[in-house]
């Protein structure tokens, strides 16, 4: 499937984004698709769960969806000590949206942007965790929590206090902003890059197991598709998991 | 590579998400958890107290048959008790009916004789006296020797 410009071109072409706009106000428009598209499968189906749950004996669904919230139950009644209605359901919300992002990694490279181009769209790129700006958006959506709750539970002048005079004292003031400010800032970017990196990082061995010949492809590219199940349920269980420590630490009173 | 505003749009689908989860998807899910966890521990304690109730009444159907088994023993010894008395008294009974039947016999024996006696007695007197008067003859009044008479009678009983 290597088109003009040889291999490289083949990379290029793939890792594209389908977009319109110019500068900041450029969108990828196969970005927000596929994850608003994937974000109402999973709102669908839980949505659908939901309405039907029962005390009694669940069905294969509610199985699904009940393992998956009790999953997330344990993960943040461990991690988290306070009491918040908004952290288990952002926790689920994480932990399924980026698994699902992951798994269109799962379908193979050419799929999708092939039906893409059957009908007119000259790029696609259907990860979303491969594109940095999904992966910040969660990222910094966690980080605005963060904020929030440090200051709603510890008040402004208790989060103030903690941004100057920790971890070495008033004396150090500067310092110790500066030093806070970067753990702070820190988090968001460590959290989105990681998922980004593993992501992209995933699809690019695929495009390049897609460049070679036939025969070759499935011998690499099994052993490859079976480590990346592993590979993104662990991220999209690392971001949910680390979600959750950085807002049980925003709670944490000194 | 660059940030832009599908940042923007990715954090607004993202918080529609998270609320939408927050609002209907978590508490009807969690409340059939915690609805199905009380069933189930209102069921195993349900059975629980059943096996109880089990266990109780084996003890009690135990000890009402050990009862009813003391009871029957119980009558079986005393209707024993009863029939050998029974039978004692019966013996006895017996036992005096046959004394006292032989008492009578022996009496009524006794009195025949004494019967027989005094008619023997009788006889002899009268025969004796009519010997005596055949021997006799005219030579005894009878008015005049009544008393000999009468003393050889009492001689001969």
């Amino acid at each position: 499937m290597a088109s003009e410009g040889g291999a490289t071109g083949y990379i290029v072409h793939h890792l594209t984004p389908l977009s319109v706009g110019e500068g900041f106000w450029k969108l990828h428009l196969d970005t927000l698709f596929f994850s608003v598209f994937l974000g109402g499968l999973f709102i669908l189906f839980f949505k659908s769960v939901a309405e039907r749950a029962t005390s009694g004996v669940p069905g294969l669904a509610q199985n699904i969806a009940e393992m998956l919230v009790e999953f997330v139950d344990t993960q943040v009644k461990d991690s988290f000590h306070g009491r918040s209605a908004l952290i288990a359901p952002l926790a689920l919300t994480i932990f399924c949206w980026v698994f699902l992002w992951n798994a269109m990694d799962m379908l193979p490279v050419d799929l999708l942007p092939m039906i893409g181009s059957l009908m007119g769209m000259e790029y696609m790129r259907v990860v979303p965790s491969t594109d940095l700006n999904g992966t910040f958006a969660l990222s910094i959506s966690v980080f605005f929590l963060i904020f929030f709750y440090s200051i709603k539970v510890k008040g402004l002048a208790g989060f103030a206090h903690e941004m100057t005079c920790t971890p070495f004292g008033p004396k150090m003031m500067p310092f110790n902003l500066l030093l806070k400010t970067v753990e702070e800032l820190a988090k968001p970017i460590s959290l989105g890059l990681r998922l980004f990196g593993n992501l992209y990082a995933g699809e690019l061995v695929f495009i390049l197991i897609a460049l070679l010949p036939p025969i070759v492809q499935p011998l690499l590219g099994f052993p490859w598709a079976v480590f990346h199940i592993l590979v993104i349920t662990l991220q999209a269980f690392i971001f949910m998991v680390l979600t959750i420590v950085y807002l049980s630490l925003a709670c944490e009173d000194h | 590579m660059s940030i832009n505003a599908t940042l923007i749009g990715q954090m607004i689908t993202f918080t529609l998400l998270v609320w939408f989860t927050m609002k209907y998807v978590w508490p009807p899910i969690i409340a059939a958890l915690e609805e199905r966890k009380t069933k189930i521990a209102e069921g195993l304690a349900a059975a629980e107290k059943g096996q109880e109730e089990i266990r109780l009444a084996e003890k009690k159907a135990k000890s009402v048959l050990k009862e009813a088994k003391e009871q029957s023993a119980e009558i079986v010894s005393a209707a024993q008790k009863r029939a050998n008395q029974l039978v004692e008294e019966a013996k006895e009974q017996a036992k005096k009916e046959g004394e006292r039947l032989l008492e009578a016999a022996k009496a009524q024996i006794e009195q025949e004789m004494l019967h027989a006696k005094e008619s023997l007695r009788k006889e002899v007197s009268s025969l004796a006296l009519r010997a005596a008067e055949q021997i006799l003859k005219e030579e005894i009044d009878k008015a005049k020797h009544q008393d000999i008479i009468s003393k050889a009678a009492e001689q001969l009983g």
